[in-house]
């Protein structure tokens, strides 16, 4: 079956990262000149507004900061996944993301530990999730 | 900034029926609700020179519609945080003597349109993981709000039990049968921690304001409602994750609030009542702690005991909010600071109603403190 759910639209300030997902690293957005670190990316630094930004691998280890559970599939695809679970994680490397946290979380509480899997969708997408540590 | 303390005023309100009206276009209801303002007022319309409409197609076409020529036009996006800016802008723009009157136009056709504030329609960056919609950003603020400190979803259905309260004392209000804390624990969840009952209505209607300098508004039929102080912050840098903000908005609102309290030079103890931006019940709580009637964290305890209801220590929503009333984003809360201060609401009056402020803890936080002319 094809996989039914959204997809990241990836676009030239985004490919980085979903390359780096897709290789098994999870990434965030480096700025050359100031050293702040980000995700979603931007055009240019929004600290100093230099344009001269990379993608750095970090650690895959931060913190759980909340998280929601949907009881409500705004798209079809969701309907066999309710109720699911998304969360709100802080890297350790600062940057702070929402993903899915999946595996068992019923021990669930801000500031517990979590680490990032990869979840290979498909053939061209990689999303990283989180799981309790 | 203190120059502009009482520098504008509120000479007259309108509004549609809330419901569902898939018969007719924004167009139509802002002018029904246009209509009803002017008569409000006793002005003729020709002498309005400012127009400022939000989540209204097409400007100009407004001004068609309404045969009106204005001095000088606002435009704001159909998001539910505009009403504020708007309000101020225009008590600004009087102020400045770019126009003389303005009228404020919002219509909403949400409900016979059937939008849904989520997936496709209001796509996002984080879509690939299933989050999405305002409401679920506004469950993991709660959620988060929970376990620093403690608050409750039983603490949380207060929000939502005197809001109905106050809409059952309100005939124009959708919502007419009461609910209690029970209900809420009981009614199906969303996002949870969010249940239905945590969320706004989804109706159409219409709600028009208008205002103009302090010196012209004792012309009109009925007392001017002043605007005595504003503020705003915007929370901008990490807008990525939409609706939501780490720390609820409270620097923010904090800023916004001691604003508006130090132009209009009045403090807690003197707000008769509260007109909170209420699009999920959870905001209530953080606008709360933000404005200080509480301190952040003890929004809980503060608003147990039906501390927002009519007769207690500081209503909410008397009109019903946008949990019960109707979803204006905003603006029908404004008319609502007006009537509660001209005495206007019956059954749901705020006895020796003297000081009404109105909040919206939201990315572009704002607050006005009205008071009567
Ligand atoms: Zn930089």
């Amino acid at each position: 079956m094809s996989y039914n759910k959204p997809l990241p639209k990836i676009d030239p300030v985004n490919q980085g990262f979903w390359d780096n997902a897709k290789a098994g690293k999870l990434s965030v957005q480096n700025c050359k000149a100031c050293g702040d670190k980000r995700y979603p990316a931007s055009p240019v630094c929004p600290k100093c507004l230099s344009s001269d930004q990379e993608w750095v691998t970090v650690s895959g280890k931060g913190t759980l900061e909340s998280w929601v559970d949907f009881h409500r599939a705004y798209w079809d695809g969701f309907k066999g996944d309710l109720p699911y679970r998304v969360c709100l994680v802080k890297l350790a490397e600062g940057p702070v993301m929402v993903s899915n946290l999946v595996g068992p979380s019923d021990n669930a509480k801000v500031g517990a530990a979590v680490a990032v899997v990869f979840d290979a969708v498909t053939e061209d997408v990689t999303l990283p999730k989180f799981k309790m540590v | 900034m203190q120059s502009l303390k009482n520098a504008a005023a509120v000479i007259g309100v309108g509004n549609t029926a809330y419901g569902n009206f898939p018969h007719i276009d924004e167009y139509g209801l802002a002018a029904e609700a246009f209509r009803n303002a002017v008569n409000d007022c006793g002005i003729d319309k020709n002498e309005i020179d400012g127009l400022v409409v939000c989540r209204i197609p097409y400007y100009a076409r407004m001004g068609e519609v309404l045969g009106l020529d204005p001095r000088w036009t606002l435009t704001l996006p159909p998001h539910g945080r505009m009403s504020g800016i708007g309000i101020i802008e225009a008590a600004t723009a009087l102020a400045a003597g770019h126009c003389k009157y303005v009228a404020l136009m919002y219509a909403n056709i949400g409900r016979s349109r059937r939008v849904n504030y989520g997936g496709d329609e209001s796509p996002g960056v984080w879509d690939p993981f299933g989050f999405t919609s305002p409401g679920a950003a506004h469950a993991m603020a709660f959620q988060r709000h929970m376990q620093l400190y403690g608050t409750t979803t039983r603490q949380l259905a207060e929000v939502s039990v005197a809001i109905r309260h106050h809409a059952c004392l309100n005939p124009d209000a959708v919502m007419q049968k009461p609910i209690s804390i029970d209900d809420h624990e009981n009614a199906r969840f969303i996002t949870a921690p969010l249940r239905l009952l945590d969320y706004c209505l989804i109706n159409d209607g219409a709600v028009c304001m208008i205002l103009t300098t302090a010196d012209r508004a004792k012309d009109f039929k009925k007392k001017p409602v002043m605007i005595s102080g504003f503020g705003g912050q915007e929370s901008f840098t990490r807008s990525s994750i939409s609706n939501f903000d780490m720390d609820f908005w409270h620097p923010a609102v904090k800023s916004a609030g001691e604003q508006a309290y130090g132009m209009a030079g009045v403090g807690h103890a003197d707000i008769d009542g509260l007109m909170c931006y209420d699009n999920f019940s959870p905001t209530v709580l953080f606008s709360l702690e933000g404005l200080g009637f509480c301190k952040q964290g003890e929004s809980g305890s503060f608003v147990e005991g039906g501390t927002l209801k009519l007769g207690n220590k500081l209503p909410v929503n008397t009109d019903g909010g946008h949990l019960s009333n109707s979803y204006m984003q905003g603006w029908a809360l404004n008319v609502e600071a007006v009537r509660q201060l001209r005495g206007e609401c019956g059954a749901r009056q705020i006895p020796d109603c003297e000081v009404v402020q109105y909040v919206q803890a939201t990315p572009c936080t704002r607050s006005i403190i009205y008071t009567r002319g």
